[in-house]
């Protein structure tokens, strides 16, 4: 009776390409990396050569002052963005929420950041963070202030990053929670409007309870990408002043092309994977328990 | 109901909306303004408004594509143009792999049960989360010393493939759920094999999906600098390496670079403005109803 039966063979025909690839060049290197990781290794040795130095790299990193800083900025950095760009995302969408002429052109508008290249992002802002021929600071001394020393103070630095990848992903937050409460059951907020609730009740107590779930999924998404932020904070600050706005990816980048480490560099990435892996892993949990909760909802209705 | 009526809203919300748009589009109307200028208007004090539109950066740049010799340049440097051709011939490559094997391999996950399809889809989504960052190390020892495939664009396209494919294979799926059941069905029942059915009935129906999904592989492969920086050689180099490469340099030509960079903008801009609903529904499907 079921098609599937017909033949046997053919999902795994249909598989094998993607999986051979995702074998050969996604799964086989991370592999690699986990092994790479216990060794001492630059980068002109073959992998054969290189010497087994079992956990030493991590106890270098963990006794690392520079390693822990950049550990550091990256939470930090990821903590500061996400919360930022929630709030922001959020408010405009319920703020924007309404019938109005050209929404589908501001929100076109509003995707353009996040589709340019992050190389070419980092390029915009750090012209316009530019001391002499940048806008903010042409226009500060214009209206006669003090220029800012957007790129060269480390505090300056890291506010710096973080204004442009909230630029740059705030519209990521606007547009899913917008279609999380476009799609929200009118009945509902139709019914607390009946009831003569005002706007900020209908918001606190209808709408965010019930986009909470989109809203968790968007907020773990995010942050698991603000953890691979690289070219923009590259092109800009290179991780400097100091190692103020050194993230963990760029200190990957820098211990395996600068310092030539390439076994430090992998057990750092490793620790950034077991971070990554925590986030995505929660978000599956989360997805299982809200699809089982809507089975069980759909049961009660349906003995009802 | 037949016409769409609009709310009247209050001046101030109208204000509002116009400065987010300045916002949102600000920065990239400024690179556009600067890579139009000469260096003397760049770095001149006086207001940026009167300034003499020129292509001579855009010609700085291309100058292999031109017919003619631009006057101004004495000697061309071809690095430039020699990295868009590789950029356009890695994205479209990687982009036609990965969704022909990508959308194969949704299929499967969603119209056949088969041993293991659980594992298989739980990694994909871990896979998913992998950044960059981590293959760096990994990817560069493998190509370089064991396929010997470092420097080459067919090495490059590999990596992209690999790293584009989980995402593809999530964001089908959603879509694959949606064709029914019944049409395949039917195509069976008039003999069709099952190759025939994903690609004369499966295929054509999931156009947009398909759409959203090229669009995110070829931007990914378009925009991305770490791998192609450590995996490229001379020869193989993409847009963003050659941009990064000249930004090292102390004194920096803002008006040749911003040309750069507005070129490597371009094709994402314009896929924005043709497809953003795709883009759209690509990015929400999934996040939204789960």
């Amino acid at each position: 009776m079921s098609i599937a039966s017909t033949n046997r063979m053919t999902p795994y025909l249909f598989l094998a390409p993607a999986g051979v690839v995702l074998l050969v060049a996604l799964f086989y290197p991370i592999c690699y990396m986990i092994y790479a990781s216990f060794l001492d290794w630059n980068p002109s040795q073959r992998i054969g050569e290189a010497d087994f130095v079992g956990l030493r790299n991590y106890l270098k990193l963990f006794n690392d002052d520079a390693f822990r800083e950049s550990m550091w900025v990256t939470l930090k950095f990821a903590a500061v963005v996400v919360t930022i760009e929630m709030f922001l995302g959020v408010g405009l969408a319920l703020l924007l929420d309404r019938n109005i002429r050209g929404m589908s052109v501001l929100r076109t508008l509003f995707i353009l950041p996040m589709m340019i290249a992050p190389i070419v992002v980092g390029l915009m802002w750090r012209y316009m963070y530019h001391p002499t021929v940048g806008i903010f600071n042409k226009t500060l001394k214009d209206w006669g202030f003090e220029p800012i020393p957007w790129l060269s103070d480390g505090d300056w630095a890291f506010a710096s990053i973080v204004i442009a990848d909230v630029w740059q992903w705030t519209p990521f937050i606007f547009i899913l929670s917008l279609a999380a409460l476009q799609s929200l059951p009118s009945s509902a907020i139709e019914a607390s409007k009946i009831d003569g609730a005002s706007g900020w009740q209908q918001i606190i107590y209808i709408k965010l309870p019930l986009m909470l779930p989109v809203l968790i999924v968007t907020l773990l998404l995010r942050l698991i990408d603000s953890f691979k932020v690289l070219e923009v904070i590259l092109v800009m600050t290179n991780g400097g002043p100091g190692l103020s706005t050194e993230i963990l990816s760029i200190r990957i980048n820098r211990t395996a092309s600068e310092f030539r480490e390439l076994g430090e560099a992998a057990a750092m990435s490793n620790l950034l994977l077991i971070v990554l892996l925590i986030l995505t892993f929660a978000m599956f949990i989360y997805n299982k328990a809200q699809e089982a909760r809507a089975a069980r909802m759909r049961a009660v209705e349906e003995e009802a | 109901m037949s016409t769409q009526t609009y709310d009247r809203q209050n001046p101030a919300f109208y204000a509002l909306l116009i400065a987010l748009v300045v916002m949102a589009i600000g920065p990239i109307y400024l690179m556009l303004v600067t890579s139009l200028k000469l260096n003397v208007d760049i770095m001149s004090d006086t207001s940026s408004l009167l300034f003499m539109p020129t292509l001579r950066n855009y010609e700085t740049a291309l100058c292999d594509f031109l017919w003619y010799e631009p006057e101004h340049l004495r000697r061309c440097d071809p690095t430039f143009g020699r990295a868009l051709v590789n950029s356009l011939i890695i994205g479209l490559v990687s982009t036609a792999i990965t969704l022909i094997i990508g959308t194969m391999a949704a299929y499967a996950l969603v119209r056949f049960r088969f041993m293991g399809r659980d594992v298989v889809s739980i990694w994909t989504l871990m896979m998913r989360m992998v950044p960059p960052a981590v293959l760096l190390v990994p990817v560069f020892g493998i190509w370089t010393f064991q396929f010997s495939i470092d420097g080459t664009r067919g090495g490059i396209i590999l990596v992209y493939v690999a790293l584009n494919l989980p995402f593809v294979i999530w964001i089908l799926q959603s879509f694959i759920v949606q064709v029914p059941i019944q049409l395949e069905e039917a195509a069976r029942m008039d003999g069709a094999g099952p190759f025939q059915v994903f690609f004369l009935v499966v295929l054509p129906l999931i156009k947009p999906g398909i759409a959203a999904a090229s669009i995110f592989t070829f931007r990914v492969a378009w925009n991305e600098f770490l791998l192609a920086n450590a995996l490229a050689d001379r020869n193989s180099r993409t847009v963003p390496v050659t941009i990064v490469n000249s930004l090292t340099e102390f004194d920096i030509d803002w008006g040749v670079i911003m040309a750069t960079g507005m070129l490597l903008a371009i094709p994402p801009i314009i896929f924005t403005f043709v497809a953003s609903r795709q883009i759209i529904t690509g990015m929400t499907a999934g996040a939204v109803k789960g």
